[in-house]
């Protein structure tokens, strides 16, 4: 890392504003206006957007991961919904042990063991009790995971649509397992109805606004940092790697390894967003690892624009929004517009919106010239 | 005492062993007055008196009860009701006159019902239909008893039919187990060596075991070693049949998923890109043999059984169609950038299930099998679904004709020239652009004749295609692109592989297990098992 460029900021110094002002807004002014401006005042926000946004910010936060690694090292992984998953199912173990007595059945176990016979805790549910044993698996699960896997893709050199088929077939075959009451995950279910964060209810206002606060701190880290590795010689090698990766051998590196770490880095953040977005949403099951969901991250990725540093997260964004729009007001036509959009993107978009813009702005300059 | 159904038959049997003789004798009317009672004594009795004389009369008779067609009038008459609404003597069928203002239907309680049941499944042992007899041979093997064996051994004595006689026989054998005489019980056993039936080999199992006293069950020591012998011999026959029923359900899933992936390794071997719309093509020859069927339900009933060949065509045409759009519209402007390919293609497959959706409603849609692909053949106690054959020849037949295609056409050869250099053909004049576009055309066409056999097995709607694709995929990783052979050893290996491990351990474990196996091989050969051989290096 001792080549990072100095030459270059990390950031320009709009970069930076826009930076700034993104925190001052999410981690200052939103809560703030949530939590103090009375309801019905002209600008309280509501429960529901607050949770929106903070919904949208943790898909804002896999975008960014996705762009990690197909953006800048071309892998189009179709397993990071699946990462997401884990990670929510991690930390949603804790949460349903805070739920203690609380569910349907006052049992200590969650109502869906109770529901099936079970009389104490499976093996891998041992320690979630612990909030700092959560952390740790949200981590440690996907990242495993994600090691393994990719040690034996990578290795055997797997890549292009190779290993999105892979991986997607990877997504598939978890979700089934997690759709199965066997495997201690609440079946179709999932996990829901959870009450509280280390003694804290989840229902209340602070805790909402000091998730959603959470959920913006990680997106501008995960920014930053993603900008940071970009900009160091990681950084080029990745890039490298996507445009000419024999070349980059014969050149005497060895990219198994950069593509390892920047993948598995690239599922850690990812369960990291999916533990955040649960106990916002307050629910996780099976459905969430389908593999239309992990291709819908990086479609994501490609409205935006890959390969740079926002348009992920604007692309994850546009896409959210609109997709609570289209499925309140028409949600029959969603697959439609959805499907168009895969379309149109791919055809007439391919650096997506940030690359519009950029190709405006040279015309523009052109034209003043 | 006769509160369930077994009891009830063996009260039955016994009655109806000893009046066997007089099996014959016409029913008359004081036979069946009981049944006008009010006791349920006497209702029962009443219906043992009818299956006492046993012949088709007294069956109808007994069949009618239970359809609760029995009508008693005022008098106490059993009477019926004939199709123009006249009542009729139930036993002369003549016509009542002057006919009754009011009448009751005669009550079947639930225990009349039960033994009512047995009754004719017994009288159904003496009917002339072979089929009829049959199936009440079947289900009197399932419920077997000593006080059988009088009545077995008359029905034997008159039964023609082969396969009939060895149900029955093995059902004496298996009684005839209990016998005091020793000869007769080794050669109850010799006759049930050549059994098939796991129920047999568990009651023979059973006989070598210790009782609480500590002798065996079977006290002659000549009886056991026959019955060991039986034994080893069921259990071998057991066990081939298990494989050979899986093999059968292995090759069946294995033809679905080569119709699957033969067009999407065509095209995948020749344009680099992966087609996620691929599963919706399949879904769109299900739905043109939906059309089709429908069709020749409006329009030529009398010909509705051969509506499934004339979807054939249909399915092929109107995939292909599709297919060859797409590949003009969208897919040509995305060759070189396969990833790019993969999220249009699913954005296509997105927009095909809605447009579906929106013509044909959400739900599931109805294509029944013609009468010749229904029902099944019986092997050696599996039965083989019609369907499910017809699904293999047709996989094989489509894979002759592609593998002709291929090999013997003008087309063929340019297919395979592009696959291997695609600058090369281009060189020397191949018209690229127009072979990519009949190659997508072709793909996507057998995806439809995929549709159509899948229409004959499963439900049709729109996420029919979403449940084979990543399958059908992993055929195409394991098998390799290039070659016809490594789609078809991909396809039947991991259609039988699966249906081999899948009774130990589950469908979605064996889905993971494959998962697993694909990624190991892929370790040792990452182009897919068969490969085509060559220097070329990508990028």
């Amino acid at each position: 890392m001792q080549y990072q460029s100095n030459i270059e900021p990390l950031f320009s110094k709009l970069g930076w504003l826009g930076l700034i002002t993104f925190a001052v807004l999410t981690l200052i002014v939103v809560p703030w206006m949530y939590l103090f401006i009375p309801d019905g005042g002209a600008f309280h926000i509501s429960s529901y957007t607050v949770t929106l946004i903070g919904k949208i910010m943790c898909y804002c936060i896999v975008a960014v991961a996705m762009n990690l690694i197909w953006g800048y090292a071309g892998i189009l992984s179709l397993g990071q919904g699946l990462f997401f998953a884990l990670g929510g199912y991690s930390f949603g173990m804790y949460l349903m042990r805070q739920i203690g007595q609380d569910g349907q059945y006052q049992s200590d176990l969650p109502d869906f063991m109770v529901f099936l016979d079970w009389k104490e805790y499976p093996l891998h549910w041992l320690g979630t009790d612990s909030f700092l044993w959560a952390i740790v698996l949200v981590v440690l699960v996907p990242g495993v995971l994600a090691f393994v896997f990719g040690y034996f893709a990578f290795r055997s050199r797997i890549k292009g649509v190779y290993f999105s088929i892979i991986t997607q077939a990877l997504t598939y075959a978890f979700m089934l397992l997690f759709f199965r009451n066997e495997t201690g995950f609440g079946g179709n279910n999932g996990f829901t109805d959870f009450k509280r964060i280390l003694g804290y209810s989840l229902t209340d206002p602070t805790m909402r606004a000091a998730l959603f606060g959470l959920s913006a701190f990680f997106l501008l880290l995960v920014l930053v940092l993603s900008r940071v590795l970009i900009k160091s010689k990681f950084g080029r090698i990745l890039t490298a790697i996507r445009d000419s990766e024999s070349r980059l051998m014969f050149c005497g590196y060895d990219p198994i390894r950069f593509k390892l770490f920047i993948w598995t880095l690239s599922a850690i953040i990812c369960g990291i967003a999916g533990a955040l977005y649960v106990p916002q949403v307050g629910i996780i099951n099976p459905s969430e690892m389908s593999p239309a969901n992990s291709i819908e991250i990086a479609v994501w990725v490609a409205v935006g624009g890959r390969g740079t540093i926002l348009g992920p997260v604007i692309g994850a964004a546009a896409v959210n929004g609109a997709k609570s729009f289209f499925t309140q007001a028409f949600p029959e036509y969603w697959l439609f517009f959805l499907g168009l959009l895969f379309i149109l993107v791919t055809l007439c978009l391919p650096f997506g919106i940030v690359g519009l813009f950029s190709k405006l702005k040279n015309k523009f300059k052109k034209i003043e010239s | 005492m006769l509160n369930n159904k077994r009891n009830a038959l063996l009260f039955i049997l016994s009655l109806l062993a000893l009046a066997f003789p007089m099996a014959g004798a016409a029913l008359d009317r004081t036979d069946i007055s009981g049944l006008a009672s009010e006791h349920v004594m006497e209702r029962l009795k009443a219906i043992d008196k009818i299956a006492r004389v046993g012949d088709s009369d007294a069956l109808r008779l007994l069949k009618e009860l239970q359809n609760s067609e029995l009508l008693v009038t005022d008098t106490g008459q059993i009477v019926l009701e004939n199709d123009d609404w006249n009542v009729i003597d139930a036993i002369t069928l003549e016509m009542l006159d002057p006919q009754p203002d009011t009448y009751n239907t005669v009550i079947v309680n639930n225990r009349m019902r039960s033994q009512l049941e047995s009754a004719v499944g017994v009288l159904q042992l003496l009917s002339d239909d072979r089929e009829i007899r049959l199936t009440s041979a079947k289900s009197l093997r399932d419920n077997l008893s000593p006080s059988l064996l009088t009545f077995l051994n008359k029905a034997l004595a008159q039964e023609s039919d082969e396969e009939i006689g060895r149900i029955l026989k093995e059902s004496q054998s298996v009684i005839l187990l209990d016998s005091p005489d020793e000869q007769e019980r080794i050669d109850a056993v010799n006759y049930l060596t050549s059994s098939s039936e796991r129920r047999v080999r568990e009651l023979l199992v059973a006989k070598l075991e210790k009782n609480e006293s500590g002798e065996f069950e079977e006290p002659s020591a000549e009886v056991r070693v026959a019955i060991e012998f039986a034994v080893t011999a069921i259990d071998r026959k057991l066990t081939f049949i298990d494989y050979f029923g899986r093999l059968f359900s292995g090759l069946s899933l294995g033809s679905i998923l080569l119709l699957a992936a033969m067009g999407l390794a065509i095209t995948y071997g020749l344009l680099g890109v992966i087609n996620l719309a691929h599963g919706e093509m399949l879904m769109i020859g299900a739905y043109a043999t939906y059309v089709t069927q429908q069709l020749f339900v409006n329009y030529l009933p009398n010909y509705f059984d051969l509506y499934v060949l004339a979807a054939i065509p249909m399915a092929f045409l109107s995939s292909a169609i599709i297919g060859v759009v797409l590949e003009r519209s969208v897919i040509r402007w995305l060759y070189g950038r396969p990833l790019e390919t993969l999220l249009a293609t699913w954005g296509i497959s997105l927009f095909l299930i809605q447009l579906v959706r929106q013509i044909f409603g959400a739900q599931n849609v109805e294509v029944s099998n013609p009468t010749w692909l229904s029902g099944g053949v019986e092997v050696w106690n599996i039965v083989m679904p019609l369907n499910r054959i017809a699904i293999i020849v047709f996989a094989a037949l489509v894979l002759i004709g592609i593998w002709l295609l291929i090999s013997q056409t003008r087309l063929g050869l340019f297919i395979r020239s592009v696959t291997q250099n695609r600058s090369m053909a281009a060189c020397v004049g191949v018209n690229t652009a127009k072979v990519d576009m009949l190659a997508f055309g072709l793909g996507s066409g057998i995806a439809g004749l995929a549709g159509v056999a899948l229409s004959q097995v499963g439900n049709v709607g729109p996420d029919l295609g979403q449940a084979y694709i990543i399958d059908s995929f992993m055929v195409v990783v394991l098998g390799g692109v290039g070659q016809l052979a490594g789609t078809v050893y991909a396809a039947l290996g991991l259609g039988v592989f699966s249906k081999f491990i899948e009774p130990g351990v589950g469908a979605v474990l064996t889905k993971i297990i494959i998962l697993v196996f694909i990624i190991a091989v892929i370790q040792k050969r990452p182009q897919g098992l068969f490969a085509l051989k060559g220097r070329s290096v990508e990028g």
